[in-house]
């Protein structure tokens, strides 16, 4: 299988805490969807376990579209992960 | 439709004044939301509005689009503003306009409402015990809630 490039983006108070706004990564071939690439940035440990455990108020956009743990990604595509929205 | 975010101020009566133009517009409805000097009982001396580009101008494009497939609207323009604010500056602005008042208020609620929970901004306050990061309310789902009876 050809290596699937993502682009992950981080915003407001996940951007702060993780110390990155931007990053590009290849992923592994057993992450699929939101949920496994959640569960994968978690594996490194500290504030990434922490802001992306299970149960935290994060929201994820895939290519600019709100997304759930079942929304596949795929090469080439910009997973965000924000907290949820407080503009207006 | 017009959607902005810019981080310069906006006239209020020039935006409304630009959808005046049409003779089948009625009615003009438009909220403005504006920062406050207190939230959750501390001082606010200024905030700082973060959002995600492209993504921001998408989310705010379908919310104006489900806005008009529920009602009669004629033009709609929203302008958020982003970057550093203070108090009693203008944050937000919906104007919409149609025939008759009442797809006018509607929508101008239901699009605030929907842009509370939808649209990818962040505020970051500063108060005398440092910058906080405001937590989304849950009365802000609630009120964008109370529209996902009916159609649309």
């Amino acid at each position: 299988m050809e290596a699937r490039m993502l682009t992950l983006r981080y915003f407001a108070r996940l951007r702060e805490n993780f110390g990155v706004d931007s990053e590009q990564v290849v992923l592994p071939a057993e992450v699929k969807d939101v949920a496994g690439l959640s569960r994968w940035l978690r594996d490194r440990g500290g504030l990434w376990a922490e802001e992306l455990a299970p149960g935290r108020p994060v929201r994820v956009a895939v290519n600019h579209h709100m997304a759930g743990d079942a929304t596949a990604v795929a090469d080439g595509d910009e997973v965000a992960f924000f907290p949820p929205v407080t503009g207006g | 439709m017009t959607v902005r975010v810019q981080t310069q101020d906006f006239d209020v009566g020039a935006e409304i004044a630009r959808l005046r133009g049409d003779p089948k517009v009625g009615a003009i409805a438009s909220f403005v939301g504006l920062c406050r000097d207190v939230n959750d009982g501390e001082a606010v001396a200024g905030m700082s509005l973060e959002h995600y580009p492209g993504m921001t101008e998408r989310a705010l494009e379908d919310i104006v689009a489900k806005a008009r497939s529920r009602w009669d609207l004629i033009e709609v323009s929203v302008v958020h503003r982003v970057g550093p604010l203070k108090p009693t500056d203008q944050i937000v602005l919906v104007v919409v306009s149609s025939a008759h008042r009442g797809e006018a208020f509607a929508a101008c609620e239901f699009i605030m409402d929907y842009l509370k929970t939808q649209a990818p901004f962040w505020k970051k306050e500063d108060t005398p015990t440092g910058s906080r990061w405001v937590d989304a309310r849950e009365s802000d789902d609630h009120a964008a809630g109370r529209w996902k009876t009916g159609k649309g």
